[in-house]
């Protein structure tokens, strides 16, 4: 690009940040952006960026900015750098600061918390894209494949976001922070994503709707664990993000209630009243119950992990540090600071699950961790109804927080969905009943093709209650290029 | 996990027996594959050596670091045939996390001192057996090695780091603990890997420490390896360490048996060494004897004797009493040195040490001896050598003399002990092989002020020397007679007894090292001094300080004052 060649970058990326007059983050954007196109093509969806997608795009943080629906080619998209309105006279709500004016810039002895908080985060939502990059070529329906699209981009914005924040507060180290994010891979051997739910396969739909429900659900609780920090810059930013997130989940969600649904009017439709009558559900191509409960089962350990240990430090410092609050921090009845406060955490005594206090400012991770369960436990409260109604004899249970995990000081036990500590070689031989095995997988994957005519679906998952934006139900959300 | 701040570890009550070996370890494998060695560390959390911390991401506390120094020892001792040690982690993404702060945050400062010096002479034991046994240590970083973990690495002749995104190196300590990395990580990166001091000065305050390219380019590593090629390289490095090495391709190994020793209230008996503590003098007497007969005259025959060998057996039973009364014997605050045998005894196996010294068996021993006289030193007792009847201060055993703050020999013989007067004896021993950390060797150091001293002490190699002989000679420093020596003595413990400890262990520290400064001597003098220091601040350990914060989730007051 010749120095003639300028991009508009306040044109091209939609923002509340006065982009316009700011050079410095101009400057850094300039870098950035060509090299993030360039991810973009490599490791965005794989085959479709040249067809035209019914796409939501954000302009503006205002009710009619932040929806406009149109046709868009993903490369085209526009990734805005959008915070959440200033309040003027903001406080620091939580921590050691709590009460004085909210940070407008870093403080020094802060940096490097803060830089690595963002860089966590910002490192997730590349990797999903990385993660989700040919489930396009499996799409149950257009209106799935959209929505699948959709997410990536937002996700994209959302790097976006991080970056932004990198490039705008944190010098040099912030620059080379926003390159590496463009750098690592999913999965990669060498250059792995940070967390680990984040360099697992997302291999199928099924996969994908667990993913957005369970994975994507986590993202929120981080978020809105930064949507009160004492930067208000993060803390503008991450509010925003949460009303994308919101329509990722709402995907996940549905995706799973769809499933759920066909399942049991075939069942209904062919009188099979045992719902663990795998073998006779499968034969009408959907996928059995008792399959859909060993997946749940390991996509929420998976994401539990996230959340890292029960007791941490970092968690302290952080939070003490006015950095990173708790989930709806400002609704919470203490004060806000935990100086003396204790929560209670899950200890293994004697192989049995007790509960024990702990100081409550080390157990802000345990904290969110089940804040977040208990989020989890509504959404598996709406499927279940499902179930019921259609009078089958089925509940799907949200497994135990020290099941199957590999982080943290449960990752030791060996323990059952249920939650009862076991012997490690009993658990290994029973892995099966909890967590979907090879014939399972292969089962599902046989499952996934690729149907693109609007208004058709998969014959694994009911059609959605209602089209995006009020489309009807025939709408052909992605135009594929020839 | 218990909360640290109630918690305050009873590291004064609990006896530390510094006796192991690989069946019991707890921390450590050895695997031994030709001339390539893993020595890996995989943490047990709940195997503490004390209560009320768990032992996370691979931190250690002194349990850990004994287990360490054996696996060193034994490596030198039992395998020959390693030319290269690779020193790693039995965890995924963790090397390291450094010396366990909990721990830290509350034992004693005297366990603290002890500890730190005890991991400072573990590592420099790597470096020793790298410059000297030629058994190379190559450090491989899969994750995150802070502190504690990064000096570990530092004491490594080469450092690969996994360039993954994750693995890093750092030294925290000063922006999150207000400490300072006290296992000579300061001195070690601008002495050692030579990295330059502005560059050192944002390494050591950066938190998070540095990855990738970068730490090639400060010198803080010496390579960068994506984790695909991580298996292949170690392999490719480890042989070529290997090749320079100057370690025999078949000799056998001997093995290390178990120390055996006999315990009482009042002190521990060994084979050669008896250690005997006055509680009312506080002082304890450290006494080698030799063997009733002399040294085999042929190399095959001492290398089937093995760990039987007197001056290997009685080595590594003086290691084990002073680590005794380092860590349990806190307020015994004078060491007494006395040997007891026959001179020809003692020089025939000085004799056969200096003849053999080639050999790889006869060198590790007289490294071994060289490494327990340093240890010696540092130990910050007061140590008095006593030369009475019936002694035998040849040689090697002659070194105690030079390597205590004072020496007394007796005059003549005590009246009604019908045993010839005392003499003393130099031989080579007492010119080279043996060199303080400060690269000198005792008599040098000694005679730093009147060189021509160290001349005269040479031409008397191998005369029985009495007592106005050797105070002639400037090689003891009183020389009382049958009238005087018991007074003396009593005077002189009883004396000692009544200074404070701490007064003692700066003067004693500041003495002892005359001469050029070494990377070993600043770890210990300088850092440990800081350190020692910095652990006493209210900035550190008082209740607001980083160490007791750390953990709890509130942040550190610190008093702002610079002194």
């Amino acid at each position: 690009m010749s120095t003639f060649d300028k991009v508009d970058y306040d044109s091209l990326i939609p923002n509340n940040v006065d982009l316009s007059s700011d050079r410095s983050l101009q400057r850094a954007l300039e870098k950035w952006h060509p090299n993030f196109i360039k991810w973009w093509m490599d490791m965005g969806p794989n085959g479709f960026q040249n067809s035209e997608v019914y796409l939501r795009t954000a302009v503006g943080v205002d009710p009619e900015g932040w929806a406009k629906f149109g046709y868009v080619k993903m490369p085209d998209y526009r990734w805005g750098i959008l915070l959440s309105p200033k309040e003027e006279g903001r406080k620091i709500p939580f921590g050691q600061h709590k009460g004085e004016p909210a940070w407008q810039e870093v403080p020094g002895e802060y940096r490097a918390m803060l830089r690595r908080l963002i860089v966590i985060q910002g490192d997730t939502e590349p990797a999903s894209v990385e993660q989700q990059r040919f489930l396009g070529n499996t799409a149950p329906s257009l209106y799935d494949m959209r929505n699948l699209f959709q997410v990536n981009v937002e996700e994209g914005r959302h790097l976006w976001a991080m970056v932004y924040l990198l490039h705008k507060y944190f010098g040099r180290d912030g620059r080379e922070e926003a390159e590496l994010l463009l750098q690592r891979r999913s999965g990669n051997v060498d250059k792995p994503r940070i967390l680990g739910a984040f360099n697992e396969d997302t291999p199928d739909w099924l996969s994908f709707y667990m993913f957005t429900t369970f994975t994507d659900r986590d993202g929120k609780m981080q978020l809105e664990a930064l949507a009160n920090s004492g930067f208000d810059p993060l803390a503008r930013t991450t509010r925003f993000m949460l009303t994308e997130e919101g329509h990722h989940m709402f995907v996940g969600r549905t995706g799973v209630e769809r499933v759920i649904q066909k399942t049991c009017e075939i069942m209904k439709q062919h009188n099979i009243s045992d719902p663990f009558a795998i073998n006779d559900v499968r034969k009408y191509g959907v996928v059995d119950l008792p399959t859909l409960q060993k997946k749940m089962n390991f996509h929420v350990s998976v994401t539990l992990d996230l959340f890292g240990s029960d007791i941490s430090t970092n968690a302290a410092n952080a939070f003490n540090s006015s950095i990173k609050g708790r989930f709806h921090e400002t609704m919470i009845d203490d004060d806000h600071q935990l100086l003396n406060d204790t929560y209670p955490i899950l200890k293994n005594v004697n192989n049995k699950f007790i509960l024990s206090d702990e100081p409550a400012i080390n157990a802000v991770n345990a904290r969110l961790c089940d804040d977040y369960i208990n989020d989890c436990v509504q959404v598996v409260a709406t499927w279940n109804k499902v179930i019921k109604s259609f009078g089958i004899n089925f509940t799907l249970d949200l497994p135990h927080k020290a099941f199957h995990r590999k982080i943290g000081d449960y990752s030791e036990l060996s323990v059952t969905p249920k939650g009862d500590i076991i012997e490690a070689s009993t658990w290994n031989a029973q892995q099966h009943d909890w967590l979907p095995d090879n014939e399972d997988l292969e089962y599902i994957l046989s499952l996934m093709t690729n149907v693109t005519e609007p208004g058709k679906f998969a014959s694994w998952v009911a059609p959605p209650k209602a089209g995006i934006n009020g489309q009807p139900g025939d709408y052909e959300y992605v135009k594929l290029a020839a | 996990m218990l909360n640290p701040v109630n918690n305050t570890h009873p590291s004064a009550d609990i006896t530390l027996d510094f006796r192991t070996q690989p069946e019991s370890y707890h921390h450590w494998k050895i695997h031994c594959d030709g001339p390539v060695a893993e020595l890996i560390m995989n943490v047990a959390e709940d195997q503490t050596a004390f209560e009320g911390y768990q032992l996370k991401l691979n931190s250690y506390d002194i349990g850990v670091d004994i287990e360490l120094y054996d696996a060193i020892q034994r490596l030198r001792f039992e395998h020959p045939e390693v030319k290269t040690v690779v020193l790693r982690s039995g965890k995924d993404n963790i090397f390291c996390a450094g010396a366990n702060i909990r721990m830290l945050s509350t034992a004693s400062h005297g366990h603290k001192v002890n500890f730190c010096k005890f991991t400072n002479e573990t590592r420099n034991s790597i470096e020793d057996a790298s410059q000297y046994s030629g058994q190379k240590y190559l450090c491989v970083i899969n994750g995150v090695a802070a502190g504690g973990g990064y000096e570990l690495a530092l004491a490594n002749d080469y450092i690969m780091l996994m360039d993954d995104g994750n693995a890093a190196v750092s030294l925290p300590e000063v922006p999150l603990l207000a400490v300072l990395p006290g296992t000579g990580g300061l001195t070690r990166v601008v002495d050692k890997r030579k990295v330059r001091r502005d560059h050192a000065d944002i390494f050591c305050t950066l938190e998070e420490g540095i990855k990738g390219q970068r730490a090639v380019d400060w010198r803080l590593i010496d390579e960068i390896v994506p984790r695909s090629k991580f298996e292949e390289r170690i392999k490719e490095k480890a042989e070529e360490l290997g090749a320079a090495s100057t370690r025999p391709d078949n000799a056998k190994g001997i093995l290390l048996n178990p120390i055996e020793r006999t315990e009482t209230d009042n002190g521990l008996t060994y084979q050669y060494v008896t250690l005997q503590i006055d509680r009312k003098l506080k002082n304890a007497t450290l006494t080698i004897n030799t063997p009733n007969t002399p040294c085999p005259v042929s190399l095959d025959e001492v290398l089937n004797l093995g760990d039987t060998f007197w001056p290997l057996a009685m080595v590594r039973e003086l290691d084990d009493a002073i680590l005794h009364l380092r860590f349990n014997e806190t307020s015994i605050g004078t060491i007494n040195y006395k040997s007891s045998g026959k001179h020809e005894i003692v020089k025939s196996y000085d004799q056969f040490l200096l003849q053999h010294r080639d050999n790889w068996l006869i060198n590790e021993i007289l490294l071994y001896w060289k490494r327990t006289l340093k240890r010696i030193d540092l130990t910050s007792r007061t140590g008095f050598a006593l030369v009475e009847q019936g002694s035998c201060f040849t040689g090697f055993l002659a070194e105690l003399l030079f390597a205590t703050d004072r020496t007394y020999m007796l005059e003549g013989q005590l009246e009604g002990i019908d045993i010839p007067a005392p003499t003393i004896c130099l031989t080579e021993s007492n010119f080279a092989p043996f060199p303080m950390s400060n690269g000198l060797t005792r008599l040098q150091t000694r005679f730093l002020g009147e060189p021509e001293s160290l001349q005269d002490a040479k031409q008397l190699i191998g005369n029985d020397l009495d007592a106005q002989m050797a105070m002639n000679a400037g090689l003891v420093t009183f020389i009382p007679d049958d009238l005087d020596w018991e007074d003396e003595i009593r005077i002189l413990d009883e004396e000692r007894a009544s200074y404070s400890p701490d007064a003692l262990t700066g003067m004693e520290a500041n003495l002892r090292f005359a001469g050029p400064e070494t990377l070993e001597t600043k770890i210990f003098g300088r850092l440990t001094a800081w350190q020692n220091w910095i652990f006493q601040r209210p900035n550190a350990v008082s209740d607001k300080g980083a160490l007791k914060k750390y953990g709890t989730g509130s942040r550190p007051e610190y008093d702002n004052k610079r002194v």
